[in-house]
C-alpha cells in the first residue's frame, strides 16, 4: 500500500465536501484555485467525481443528514484514499458542540489523516496542511 | 405526453459549497417540475443563542454564512438594539457601513466568477475570484481577517480603524474597480452571453410579490426594495448611493444588477473611508431589557432578518433567524420549470443561493437504467456556450 | 394608505373585534395580539389589501403555551406589524396560511417540525430541516427538549 500511495501523492486527485459548514472554508479551499495561491502547479487538481479522488477535503461539522451522505461516499472512494479534516467544524464540531444535529465529531464517523485548524484556515495554511500530508506519507516506508 | 424522467442532483459538487438536493424532473428537455430538499446544513443555531449571553451570540451567529457573515450579526446587533431602542454613536455606524459594503463586493464577485463557471467562461472565473483577493486584502486590513470579521457586537463595534489603512485601502479599490469594469464590459459586449441569459429563467413580478421574495432577486423583476433606502440604517441615509433595479427578471439581469451593485457599494466605500467622524465605537451596553425587537438589514442576497426576545437576563429568550435565501428557493418553482436543461444550472445559480448549486447528474429513465454516468449539469451548460459559440460565428 | 397612523387606525377599525390588544412599541414596530380564528382573515388583509410583505414568522415556546408571531412589513410607511397568536401547549394548532399565501409554505413546514405546530390546511407538510430519521414528537425548539441521542458526544474529549 505504501508504494501505491506514493505513487498517488505525486500529483494528487482532490474531492471537497462540506458536511454542513457556513461554507467559509470551503471559499478559502476554491481560493486554492485561483492564481495567487494557484495549486494546480503542485499537480493538485480539483476532481468532480469521488471515485478519481485521491485526497478527501472534508468541512463542516456533521450533521446528521450529511454524516450518512458522507459514510456512503467514503465507501466509495477507492483506498487508500487520504482525509484532511479542514476548519474547526470538522475537528471537533468547534461552537456546534452542543448543537442538536451535530451529535459527532469527523474522526468518529471516518478516519482522518490530517486536521488543519482555522475558522477558516486561511489558504497558505491549507496549502501547508496539504504538502506536510505528501511529506509524512511519502517519508513512510513501504506496509 | 413525453417519457418523464427523474434528475437528481446533489448533494455533493466540487464548486459547490453547501448541499442541497434538487430534483427536477424533465419530459425531453424541458423542466417540468422541481423539487428542493434541503437540511444538510441545519446546525441548530437557533437552540445554540439561548445558551450563549448577548455578546457571545455574535461569534456563532457570523458563522451562519460565510458569504453573507457580516450580515447577520448586523441585523442580529440591530435586534438587541431595537429592544433597548437605542442608536450607536456614528463612528460605529459609519465602520459598520465599510465593514457591510466591502462584503458585498466580495459576495457579488463570487457569484461573479462562478457564474462565469457555470457558463463555461473559466477565464472570467479566475480574474474575479483574483479581484476577490484584492477586496479579501482591504477586509483584512480593516478587521484583521479575511472571512469572519468579528467586528459586530451590540451597541457598536468591537475594533477601529486605523487612519493609516484608508490610503491603502482606496488603493486597492481603484484596482477593484479596473477589473468591474473589465467585467461589465465583458457582460454587455459579448453576444453568445447574452444569449444564454436573456430571457432565461424569468421571475415575474406577481411571482415576485407571492413568494416575498427578497434583494437582488426581486429587484432584477422591477420591484424596488432593498432594506438600505426602506428601512434606513446605519450610515446608509448620509451617504449618497442609488438602488440597481431593473424590468425583465431574467437572469441577465441578475447579472447586470449585481455588477452595477459593485460600483454602488465602490461609492460608499470610498465617501465612508475618508470621512469616518470621529468619537466613541460602542454604546457600552450593560444589560438588555426585558422585550422584543427585531433587527434588518439587506445582505448581498437580501433582507436578512433577526428576532429577539429577552427577558431581562443575559441570554436571549428566542432568537429567530430568517436568511433571504428562505423565501428565495421556493421561486424556482416559477423560473426553472419549463426551461431547458442545460439552462438549469444557470438560472439555479441565478437567485445567488447561500451555496454555488448543482452537482452530479444521474440521469435515470422510468425504469431506473442510467442514460449518463456521471454528466455533469455544468458540462451541459457549457456545452451550449459553445454551441451558440459556433453558431454566432467565434463570437 | 401613506401614513403611519392610517394604517393603524384602519386596521383596529375593521377588526376591533379580534384583536385583544395593541403594542405601540415605536415609529418602526407595532404588534398586535389577536384571536387566534382571525388569523387568515387579518394575515390576508395586510398581504392583499394593505400590499405588506410578509417576513417570517416566529414560534415561540413560552412554556405556559405557544406563540406565533406573523411580521408584516409595509415598506413604503417603514412599518412593521407583527401579529400575535396564542396557542395551547398540549395542542397548538392554528389555520394554515400557504393556500392563500405561498410565502408562508417553508416556514410553516419548518415550524411544525421544530415546535410541532399543527397547521390546518397546509397542502405539503413535509420534514424540511431535519433528517427522515429525526424521531417523531421530539421538538428542538421546546423550552423542555433533552437530548434523545445516546451515541452523542458533547465533550471534546480533551
Amino acid at each position: 500500500m505504501g508504494l501505491k500511495l506514493k505513487a498517488l501523492l505525486k500529483s494528487p486527485w482532490v474531492f471537497h465536501l462540506s458536511t454542513g459548514s457556513c461554507n467559509n472554508c470551503d471559499i478559502e479551499v476554491l481560493d486554492c484555485l485561483t492564481p495567487r495561491f494557484d495549486i494546480e502547479r503542485f499537480g493538485m487538481l480539483l476532481k468532480g467525481s469521488i471515485r478519481h479522488a485521491d485526497v478527501l477535503l472534508v468541512t463542516g461539522s456533521c450533521n446528521r443528514m450529511s454524516a450518512e451522505r458522507l459514510k456512503t461516499l467514503y465507501e466509495q472512494v477507492p483506498k487508500p484514499c487520504l482525509v484532511v479534516a479542514i476548519g474547526e467544524c470538522s475537528l471537533s464540531r468547534g461552537m456546534f458542540i452542543h448543537s442538536y444535529n451535530c451529535p459527532v465529531p469527523l474522526d468518529h464517523i471516518i478516519p482522518v489523516d490530517v486536521y488543519i485548524p482555522g475558522c477558516p484556515p486561511k489558504p497558505e495554511a491549507v496549502i501547508a496542511g496539504v504538502v506536510k500530508l505528501i511529506e509524512k506519507v511519502g517519508g513512510k516506508k513501504g506496509d | 405526453m413525453g417519457k418523464r424522467t427523474t434528475i437528481p442532483i446533489g448533494p455533493f459538487h466540487p464548486l459547490q459549497e453547501e448541499p442541497e438536493f434538487f430534483t427536477l424532473t424533465v419530459e425531453g428537455e424541458r423542466v417540468v417540475d422541481i423539487d428542493v430538499r434541503i437540511g444538510w446544513n441545519h446546525r441548530g443555531i437557533e437552540k445554540l443563542s439561548e445558551r450563549k449571553n448577548f455578546d457571545q451570540s455574535t461569534f456563532v451567529i457570523e458563522r451562519i454564512c460565510g458569504i453573507c457573515s457580516t450580515s447577520h450579526p448586523f441585523a442580529y446587533t440591530m435586534a438587541v438594539e431595537d429592544v433597548m431602542q437605542l442608536e450607536v454613536p456614528d463612528r460605529a455606524k459609519y465602520i459598520r457601513t465599510i465593514i457591510a459594503e466591502g462584503e458585498r463586493i466580495h459576495s457579488h464577485l463570487l457569484w461573479a466568477g462562478l457564474a462565469g463557471h457555470f457558463l463555461g467562461y473559466n477565464t472570467v472565473f479566475m480574474w474575479v475570484w483574483k479581484a476577490r483577493e484584492e477586496i479579501l486584502d482591504v477586509m483584512e486590513m480593516l478587521s484583521g481577517n479575511r472571512n469572519n470579521y468579528a467586528m459586530f457586537k451590540p451597541g457598536g463595534v468591537r475594533r477601529d480603524i486605523d487612519d493609516d489603512v484608508i490610503k491603502p485601502c482606496l488603493a486597492k479599490l481603484d484596482r477593484i474597480e479596473a477589473t468591474l469594469d473589465l467585467v461589465r464590459k465583458a457582460v454587455e459586449d459579448d453576444p453568445v452571453l447574452q444569449a444564454r441569459t436573456k430571457g432565461v429563467g424569468v421571475l415575474t413580478l406577481q411571482d415576485v410579490v407571492d413568494y416575498s421574495a427578497l434583494g437582488p432577486t426581486s429587484r432584477a423583476s422591477g420591484l424596488a426594495r432593498d432594506v438600505r433606502k426602506d428601512s434606513p440604517y446605519a450610515a446608509y441615509p448620509m451617504l449618497d448611493w442609488k438602488m440597481i433595479t431593473t424590468e425583465n427578471g431574467d437572469v441577465y439581469d441578475k447579472v447586470i444588477l449585481r455588477v452595477l451593485e459593485m460600483y454602488e457599494s465602490l461609492s460608499i466605500l470610498r465617501q465612508a473611508l475618508p470621512n469616518l467622524p470621529g468619537g466613541e465605537i460602542d454604546a457600552n451596553i450593560k444589560s438588555v431589557p426585558p422585550g422584543e425587537g427585531v433587527g434588518h438589514a439587506e445582505a448581498p442576497r437580501g433582507e436578512v432578518f433577526h428576532y429577539v426576545r429577552s427577558d431581562g437576563t443575559n441570554r436571549p429568550v428566542r432568537h429567530k433567524v430568517r436568511a433571504p435565501t428562505f423565501m428565495n428557493l421556493p421561486t424556482y418553482r416559477e423560473s426553472v420549470v419549463g426551461e431547458t436543461i442545460a439552462d438549469a444550472t444557470i438560472i439555479l445559480a441565478a437567485i445567488d443561493p447561500c451555496y454555488c448549486c448543482t452537482e452530479r447528474v444521474a440521469v435515470v429513465d422510468g425504469r431506473g437504467r442510467r442514460l449518463h454516468d456521471g454528466t455533469d449539469l455544468v458540462e451541459l451548460s457549457r456545452a451550449k456556450t459553445e454551441r451558440l459559440r459556433r453558431e454566432m460565428g467565434g463570437a | 394608505m401613506t401614513d403611519r397612523a392610517a394604517v393603524i387606525r384602519d386596521i383596529t377599525e375593521r377588526f376591533s373585534e379580534d384583536i385583544q390588544r395593541l403594542d405601540d412599541v415605536s415609529h418602526k414596530r407595532v404588534y398586535i395580539d389577536i384571536e387566534t380564528g382571525s388569523l387568515v382573515k387579518m394575515a390576508l388583509y395586510l398581504f392583499e389589501q394593505v400590499g405588506a410583505r410578509f417576513n417570517i414568522a416566529s414560534g415561540v415556546d413560552c412554556r405556559s403555551h405557544i406563540e406565533i408571531l406573523y411580521h408584516f412589513t409595509v415598506e413604503d410607511i417603514n412599518l412593521m406589524v407583527s401579529l400575535r397568536v396564542r396557542l395551547d401547549r398540549e395542542k397548538p394548532v392554528v389555520d394554515s396560511l400557504t393556500p392563500y399565501m405561498k410565502a408562508a409554505d417553508w416556514i410553516e413546514r419548518e415550524m411544525n417540525e421544530l415546535l410541532g405546530i399543527e397547521f390546518t390546511g397546509h397542502p405539503d407538510m413535509r420534514r424540511l430541516l431535519l433528517a427522515d430519521f429525526w424521531p417523531k414528537g421530539v421538538y428542538p425548539l421546546r423550552a423542555d427538549y433533552e437530548e434523545w441521542d445516546d451515541s452523542a458526544v458533547r465533550d471534546r474529549g480533551v
